[in-house]
């Protein structure tokens, strides 16, 4: 009765394969036979036992043979040990009631697992590769923003717990997340690809262009304009923008959120004419898709610090260091802070030669005291 | 639109407006009144654009009455179709047309902001020129306030000549009633319930930029027009209490994984 066993495909290529499932990976058996990997998952999928069985199209379910049924059990217990909840054991003894009609709930409950292991698979070393490729063939479509420029996208959820929200896509160029186009996309849930994954994607390929070629001159116009207001605005006019730095909090200034920023934000003009930000249908969400000129004005940790050095406060080596807290970046930001640091080493020398003299005179005068006390 | 030809043919008597704006891909017009197609002055201009302007003109009228071969019959519908729409930017920014796009607005007919945090707001149909033949129709979003690309790929091809650059801005001009509260939520990329650095600290900048308009509307005493303002406070507070909360949400969705 089982058609799962004829068939040549496996469950989890046909079910990859169906229409709307399109963003999922094919999850390797090697992934989902490795037990830790299913941590947890028994307690959140129904049936846990069967659906595991039908997604990797192992020993058909035959309800006509109790001996075959008791053997599988055997086999169960083999590989799930001692710990077994009492969920799974519910099930197991529902197993001999069950009709053909269970076999619909095994099979929603082995998509629901599929799911969730899907949602870890794609964040392990080998989903995130498989995800990458489907990545470079724009199986995930691209931003529908219009200064995105058809930028590659991906599937993220809005929640890691099955059924709260369907799949969404993040677009790393303007770093929002979009309704898919499809309509087949919106009976898939979200919690199969996960909150993590949008991220970490981009964060092991770093090298990954997802920059977007600015196509029209007026944009390109628009930009230069923008650019010069907000130098005029910082009081920065005619001084060069700092240098470009190799990374920005993390990640490459040319893969930070390169479709927002002057040009690429939606300028409402009638007529020609902007509108004005006073009028009541003025210009509000503006900030939304905007990006600093200077790139280096994210740099928090800089910038908190410019602004205690103006105070005239006593910073030693040992504090920039713990703001630097993130080992890969602490080198670049050193390289980028030498110049400050020279002006607090200044200060820091003092320091040093204060705490020269007082410990140069304590050691003396406990001995002294000792020799009192003594 | 290739099947163009033989259906005109058939059904000539037909009002070509009619035939036209309920054919696919033409969802996004309206019906452009009869008195305005007719006065000449709605029209100053067109027939240096438009070739066979008069022909054109007849058949949008439906008082076409040419005999003349399919291939000459196929450039003047292609011209009709031109007119039309370049008339119809003009007309769409009339009291008359103003209101016509709005039910067409309220009825979601130009589809919805495929931005998830919009929650589904009517989109307008919008063109980033007045120029014919520069580019095509993009869709503007009142809430983000922000420019998207059609889904369906036939509507990519139209023109946005045919909507022109002020008439969005126009209608909540005219409507501000309409005007959709702004949100400030937003989509904050997360990786094991912590939020990423980049992102975040981007996220704080433009925050900053915001509040500082706020602060050049309250000098000037306008309105925000934001939703849920008494949440920004909040929004302020919550950030240390987000980063405790980030492995918590973590355990739900927590991935034990083998390298």
């Amino acid at each position: 009765m089982s058609s799962s066993s004829q068939v040549a495909e496996s469950w989890i290529s046909s079910f990859c394969g169906l229409l709307g499932h399109e963003y999922f990976a094919e999850v390797s058996e090697d992934f989902i036979e490795d037990d830790f990997n299913l941590t947890g998952l028994q307690s959140q999928v129904p049936m846990y036992k069967e659906a595991l069985e039908m997604i990797l199209d192992v020993e058909p379910e035959d309800d006509d043979d109790e001996d075959d049924e008791e053997d599988e059990e055997d086999e169960d217990e083999d590989i799930l040990g001692d710990d077994k909840p009492t969920g799974y054991r519910r099930a197991s003894d529902r197993r001999h009631l069950r009709m053909a009609s269970d076999l619909s709930v095994i099979e929603s409950s082995a998509e629901l697992l599929y799911g969730l292991i899907h949602q870890r698979y794609i964040t392990s070393r080998p989903g995130i590769q498989q995800m990458a490729e489907k990545y470079e063939l724009q199986h995930f479509g691209t931003c529908p923003r219009v200064f995105c420029n058809l930028c590659k996208v991906l599937p993220v959820g809005c929640s890691d717990t099955p059924g709260s929200e369907t799949v969404k896509l993040f677009c790393p160029s303007c770093l929002d997340v979009y309704t898919p186009p499809n309509s087949r996309f919106q009976t898939v849930d979200g919690a199969f690809f996960g909150t993590t994954f949008g991220c970490l994607f981009f964060m092991t390929f770093p090298e990954l262009e997802i920059g977007t070629v600015r196509q029209s001159a007026a944009g390109a116009a628009d930009a230069l304009l923008a650019i010069q207001a907000a130098q005029k605005a910082s009081g920065q006019a005619g001084t060069a923008l700092n240098p470009l730095p190799l990374t920005i909090n993390g990640i490459s200034p040319s893969n930070l959120a390169p479709g927002l920023g002057p040009g690429n934000i939606y300028e409402p003009r009638i007529y020609g004419f902007r509108v004005s930000e006073r009028a009541k249908s003025g210009p509000r969400m503006k900030w939304l898709r905007m990006r600093p000129v200077d790139i280096t004005d994210l740099d928090e940790t800089r910038r908190f610090w410019d602004g205690r050095e103006g105070g005239g406060s006593e910073m030693g080596d040992e504090d920039s260091n713990m703001a630097d807290a993130v080992p890969g970046q602490a080198v670049d930001r050193r390289k980028k802070l030498v110049g400050r640091r020279r002006r607090t080493n200044g200060s820091g020398g003092t320091g040093a030669v204060g705490g020269a003299v007082g410990e140069g005179g304590s050691p003396m005068d406990t001995n002294g005291v000792g020799i009192v006390g003594a | 639109m290739d099947d163009f030809n033989s259906e005109t043919d058939s059904d000539y008597t037909s009002y070509w407006r009619d035939w036209f704006i309920s054919s696919r891909g033409n969802e996004y017009f309206c019906e452009i009144d009869e008195e305005y197609l007719t006065d000449r002055f709605n029209l100053t201009g067109l027939n240096t654009e438009v070739q066979y302007y008069q022909y054109a003109l007849d058949l949008v009228t439906d008082v076409f009455d040419l005999d003349c071969d399919d291939d000459m019959r196929e450039s003047i519908e292609k011209s009709a179709r031109h007119l039309y729409g370049l008339v119809h930017a003009r007309y769409i920014v009339t009291t008359r047309g103003l209101a016509k796009m709005l039910e067409k607005y309220k009825k979601g007919d130009f589809g919805k902001c495929p931005r998830v945090m919009c929650d589904q707001q009517p989109l307008l149909p919008m063109g980033q020129s007045d120029v014919s033949n520069t580019s095509p129709v993009k869709l503007f979003c009142a809430k983000c306030e922000d420019l998207y690309n059609p889904k369906s790929s036939r509507h990519a091809s139209i023109d946005g000549a045919y909507f022109g650059t002020s008439f969005h801005n126009i209608l909540f001009q005219v409507y501000p009633a309409f005007i959709p509260p702004k949100t400030q939520r937003r989509y904050e990329p997360r990786v094991f319930g912590f939020r990423v650095h980049a992102a975040a600290a981007l996220g704080r900048w433009q925050a900053e930029q915001r509040e500082s308009m706020k602060d050049r509307l309250k000098q000037a005493r306008v309105e925000t027009g934001f939703e849920e303002e008494d949440e920004e406070l909040e929004s302020e507070e919550d950030v240390d209490d987000e980063m405790d909360a980030g492995p918590e949400a973590f355990e739900h969705g927590a991935v034990p994984q083998q390298q």
